[in-house]
Parts: C-alpha cells; structure tokens; sequence
C-alpha cells in the first residue's frame, strides 16, 4: 500500500511540476493550489486503496493496471481542476454580451462552406483587466494548409469604429470553434503586431459540449530559446460584466426563450410593475418553503442564511402607522395631482386644435 | 399596424451606444440595417453615428455611412437602411429635425421607422423603445411643403395623428438562446431591483419642467395665431369699408355726372398679414401631448408602487 502511495505521490509531484511549467512565472498561489490538490488526492488514494490483495502474481499486474487507470482519471480531474485554478493568471476578461451576440451573429451569416469565423475585438485594458465592449467580423478564407485574413477590411473597419468611440482599441482576436488551430497562431501572430498581448477568445458556437463555451487565451512563449520555439495559449479568467441599462436589456431578452416563437413584445409600464410584484412573490414564497422545512427539521439550519433572513426582515422600515400614512399619502396626491395637470393640459392643447380649424 | 422585428443584437448595441458616448441631454443616433420581408420589415443589424465635434468639420457623414454599409456588405450583413435610431432625453424627440430625417427615409423605403431609445426610462427598470412612423397625411403634407393654416386644415391633420407608434416585436435565433441561457448560468444575480425603486421626485421635476417650457412655448404660439387672426378680421373690416366709402363716393359723383375714380386694386393696398406657419405649433402640440403621456405612465407605475410599499408594510405592522 505504501508503495501505491509513492507512485501516486510522484505522479502528483510529476503534474504540479506541469502545472508550473504552465503557467507564465512561478507564483505563490499555484504552489500552494497544488500543494492543495496533492493531498487531496494521496487521501482519494488512500481511500480507494483498500482492496485486498488476491494473489501474489495477480496482484502485481492489477495493482499496475489499476494505478494506470487511476493516474490517468486523476491527471483529467486535475487538468479540470487546473484550468478553473489556472484561469486566476493573467488578465481577467470582462466581457460584455453584445460582443457575444455580434460574435453568434456573424456566425449565422457565415459564407458557405465557412466553418468558422473570426473578427477583432475592441475594448479597453488596464492593468490586471481587460474590458471588451465592442466586436466586428473580419473576412477570411480557411483552407487545409493555408489561411488568408483581409487585413485591409480590418483596418479599414477599426478606423470607422473609433470615429465613433475614440476610445477602443483592438484588444484581440476571436474565432468561432471549440479547438485552437495552427491557423489560430498565425492569426494570432499578426493580431500581436497590432496590440501588446492580444486575448485570443473562442466561442463554441457548434455546441460540442453541449453547452456554448466561451474561453479566453493569451499566447506566451514556451520552448527551448534559440532551439524550437513555440507558441502556447494559456486560458483566462471569462467574466460576463453589464451596464445597468445593459442588465435591463438583457433581463428583456430572457423573456423571449419561454415563448414558442421566440417572440416577446415590450409590455405596458403598469404590467411591468405587476409582473416585478410576481417575481417578488416568487421570490418570498421560495425562502418561506426553506424556512418551513428548516422548523420541521427537514433541513439543516444554515447560520449565513439565517443572518440573511434577518437582513430582510429588519429592511422593512418600522415607522408607525400615523407617520406611514402620512408618507404614502402625500406621495400619492402628489403623483395625482401630476396625473390631473397632465390630462388637463392634454384637453387644453385638442381643444386649442379644435379652434383653430373652426 | 403589423409589428415589426428587432433581433437582440440591434438592441444591446443602441443600449451600449448611449451608455459609453452619450451621457447628459446629447443625444446619440446612428442607423438601423434590416430588410423588408413581405411588408413586414425586420431589423438585423445597427451601427452608431459619431457625434458632431466642433474640430471635425471636414467629416462627411455620407461618406462613413457609405463605407461601413460596403464594409458590412463583405460580411453578409444586411445592408439596407430602413430607418434610424435616436436617444432621447425625458421623452423630448417631436422636432423639426425628426420629422425631416424620417421624411427623407420614408421618402425612400415606405417602411421606414425611427426607433426612440429612453435611457432614462430604462434605467428606471424596464427597456424603453419605442418605434415611429410618419403617418401618411403628413407625409403628403410634407411633400407639398406647405405649412399654412389652409392646408392643414384641409388635411384635417391634429397633432396626434402626426407620428404612429409602430409595435416591436424582438425576435431571436436559436443560438441566441442558448447563448442567453448561457449568459443566466454565468452571471452573478443582479444586484439592483431599479424597476421596485419607489423615489419619483427627481424624475416627475424634470419632466414637469420640461412640460412647462413647452407648455410657454404653445401659448407664445397660440398668442401669435390670435393676432394674426384679429389682424385679418380687422383687415376685412378695413377692406369693407374701404369699398363701401368708394362706392359711396361713386354714387356721389355719378350724380354729379363726373366719371368715377378708377378702380384701384385692393389687394395691393390691403396686403393680407402673413399666416404664421403651423408647422411648429403642431409639433409643440405633439411634444406636449408626448411629454403628457409620459407623465402619466410614470405615475400610473408609482402609483402601483407605493399600494405595494403599503401592503408590505400593513402585514409587519
């Protein structure tokens, strides 16, 4: 057993000493990540590592076989786990949703036979973030062994963007597709002349895994210097960033996946309002089901969420009856008296229209 | 009226153009792409306009529109300008300046529309936009380009028949869906419930003040017509007695048997006043009538607010 234990601690030791090499410079928190998930893992081991041996020979050739296929599910759960982990390196990309949209967009109105598309990214960095607001397509022709981008397009169209917001600049690059090909480097290479440390994004339009991913890289250098060199993409921190208004928009949108005919029309501002009321109701009616089946002890009680509750119970202002009606009273004369001068003045002005036609 | 299509794209883009270039009472524009399928017109695609700067005179709007439509062209995106979109400040959007720009775009393609995009509104809880079209009178009195009392009276055209809301309908892809499912999953829970916020002051200030200029505004107006329309009674009157006193003195001198003074023209003595041009009176009419509908929106919404604040309160209480 404890033999099982050194080879897996090597093989732990082996893919931490990967892990860095993967990463631009050695930093702190990756050593203690991995030094994280190596005792993680010596305990998976350990527990999985209670099976009797059956025979002498048998038992050398399963042990092998099985630390095999253990090593190899283990080194995938840690490449996952690296790569949330490993995300924390490196600018974090904030984006915003219309450059997805465009980004689906441009994909739907791909030329024939095109797998894929590719546009530049415009958008603002600073030091530890890079905020991507605005997209457009770029043309280009893909083929087996050669790719050929329209550069003149893209400049041409980078001019025309910054009359209108002179303060975007191209930030990167992005491609459709769930894969970084050898094109991608190339593409790459000539998006690293127009911005320091381009951000390579990919939005998995395809769906391979059944879900639209979208991940950001940047390429750093990796090799032997002056012997073979190559180009490595590293993966970032993805996070989805809103203007409020932007927000609002987007709530909107959601709106049109329950209809059938993906439709939705905007609503009327008093049925806005009622339907914010049923969101709330929803809402209440969730944390009082919670609080039922903590009483009777269906749930745990959980202390954060208790001092949540708190929190919204003691948000409804205490005043006393007198002063509330007061309050509400007032704001509703003044929201009727304003309703009252605005229709009056709507009569004045049609019955001003009525006299000059007389 | 059918409604029309507007796809999720069009719309994020017009929010992110206020959002980042037009803060404050500037208004931002830009153009809206689409196509026009069985008399249903459908919008695909926008690009912003640059805002007017004072060291960029040489700039010629023509010729970006026309390079970023070719430009847009090479990526399949459609390239027919049906209409454009505007931002708008409290609701104030019914001028001069509006009506000629969709004139000239419905003009061109029968369906155009412009799209008004409250930010304030928005920001407020709910997305507003709003599409507008010329209605059909009008269009035939702009041709004619004639604004006087005669003609819009004949017309029959009031303020409110000046523009027709248009319905909009958003309507996406597939993959735009599970790109919005996509977004959900990912994103942190909003933080900011605008649309329950209950403070109404600031907001009914602004736009009664607004009303009340324009509201300044049409008496100034409506003073002007009343003395124009005194001035042409008074110069009737005038006219009248005038004649009256020339066939008196005729008469005289018929009986006396001298020749009767020359007819002299009229016209060219009593030069009518000039009829002020109603033109901006119906559009101040249309503002108001805007501004007031507005208003009333506002306030019906709060209105529905406070009853629930007091709900609320009525149970702890």
């Amino acid at each position: 057993m404890s033999v099982h234990k050194q080879v897996a601690r090597t093989k732990i030791q082996n893919n931490s000493l990967n892990s860095s090499a993967r990463s631009p410079a050695p930093n702190l928190p990756i050593g203690r990540a991995s030094s994280k998930i190596s005792d993680w893992l010596i305990r998976v081991v350990a527990v999985t590592d209670t099976r009797p041996p059956t025979s002498a020979r048998g038992q050398q050739h399963e042990s092998h076989g099985d630390l095999r296929s253990l090593s190899s599910s283990l080194f995938i759960i840690i490449l996952h786990f690296l790569y949330e982990i490993m995300a924390v390196h490196g600018p974090v990309v904030k984006i915003h949703p219309v450059v997805l949209a465009s980004i689906v967009d441009s994909y739907e109105r791909r030329n024939e036979g095109a797998s894929r598309v590719i546009g530049t990214l415009l958008g603002t960095t600073d030091k530890h973030s890079v905020e991507v607001t605005n997209c457009f397509s770029v043309p280009h022709n893909e083929s087996e062994d050669e790719v050929a981008v329209d550069m003149e397009f893209a400049k041409n169209m980078y001019e025309l963007h910054k009359k209108v917001s002179p303060s975007e600049v191209i930030i990167g690059w992005y491609a459709t597709g769930y894969d970084i090909t050898e094109h991608s480097v190339l593409i790459h290479e000539y998006y690293s002349r127009e911005a320091p440390n381009p951000i390579h994004l990919t939005v998995d339009t395809a769906l391979q895994s059944n879900k639209m991913n979208i991940r950001a890289y940047v390429s750093s250098q990796m090799g032997v210097p002056g012997k073979t060199v190559g180009v490595m993409f590293t993966p970032l921190t993805v996070k989805y960033i809103y203007y409020d208004t932007e927000r609002i928009g987007v709530d909107l949108l959601h709106r049109t996946r329950a209809s059938p005919s993906r439709t939705n029309g905007l609503t009327t501002d008093l049925a806005q309002v009622a339907s914010a009321a049923g969101r709330v109701q929803e809402m209440l009616s969730t944390v009082l089901s919670y609080i039922e089946d903590v009483l009777s002890g269906k749930v745990m009680a959980d202390n954060s969420v208790g001092r949540f509750l708190m929190d919204l119970v003691n948000k409804v202002p205490k005043i006393t009856a007198e002063d509330f009606e007061s309050m509400l009273n007032s704001n509703i004369n003044d929201l009727l008296m304003v309703t009252y001068l605005a229709n009056l003045t709507q009569a004045q002005i049609a019955l001003n229209e009525k006299l000059v036609v007389l | 009226n059918l409604p029309f299509f507007i796809t999720c794209l069009v719309v994020l883009k017009i929010i992110k153009h206020y959002q980042e270039e037009g803060q404050g009472s500037e208004v931002v524009q830009g153009v809206l792409l689409g196509l026009v399928v069985e008399d249903r017109l459908e919008i695909t695609n926008c690009f912003p306009f640059p805002q007017h700067t004072e060291d960029d005179v040489d700039f010629d709007e023509v010729q970006y529109q026309m390079e970023m439509m070719r430009s847009l062209r090479h990526v399949n995106i459609d390239h027919l300008h049906v209409g454009w979109y505007q931002s708008t400040y409290y609701g104030s959007f019914v001028s001069r300046a509006l009506l000629d720009s969709q004139f000239s775009y419905q003009h061109a393609i029968e369906e155009s529309v412009v799209l008004i995009y409250d930010p304030i509104k928005t920001a407020q809880g709910s997305l507003c936009l709003k599409a507008y079209r010329l209605t059909p009178k009008l269009m035939e009195i702009c041709k004619e380009k004639d604004f006087s009392p005669e003609a819009l009276k004949k017309a029959c055209i009031g303020y409110e028949h000046m523009l027709e809301e248009v319905p909009i309908v958003i309507k996406n892809s597939h993959l735009i869906n599970v790109l919005l499912l996509d977004l959900q999953e990912k994103s942190t829970v909003a933080d900011k419930h605008e649309l329950l916020n209950l403070s109404s002051s600031n907001h009914l200030e602004k736009s009664l003040q607004l009303l009340m200029d324009r509201v300044d505004g049409m008496s100034q107006e409506i003073v002007k017509y009343n003395t124009y329309c005194r001035n042409l009674t008074k110069q009737q009157q005038q006219k009248q007695q005038y004649l009256q006193r020339r066939q008196q003195e005729n008469t005289q001198r018929q009986s006396r048997g001298e020749p009767p003074l020359p007819e002299e023209d009229i016209n060219k003595m009593f030069k009518p006043p000039q009829a002020p041009p109603r033109m901006d009176t119906l559009l101040i009419a249309g503002q108001v009538n805007n501004y007031c509908q507005n208003i009333k929106a506002f306030t019906s919404q709060n209105l529905g607010k406070l009853f629930m604040a007091e709900a609320l309160q009525g149970h702890s209480s």
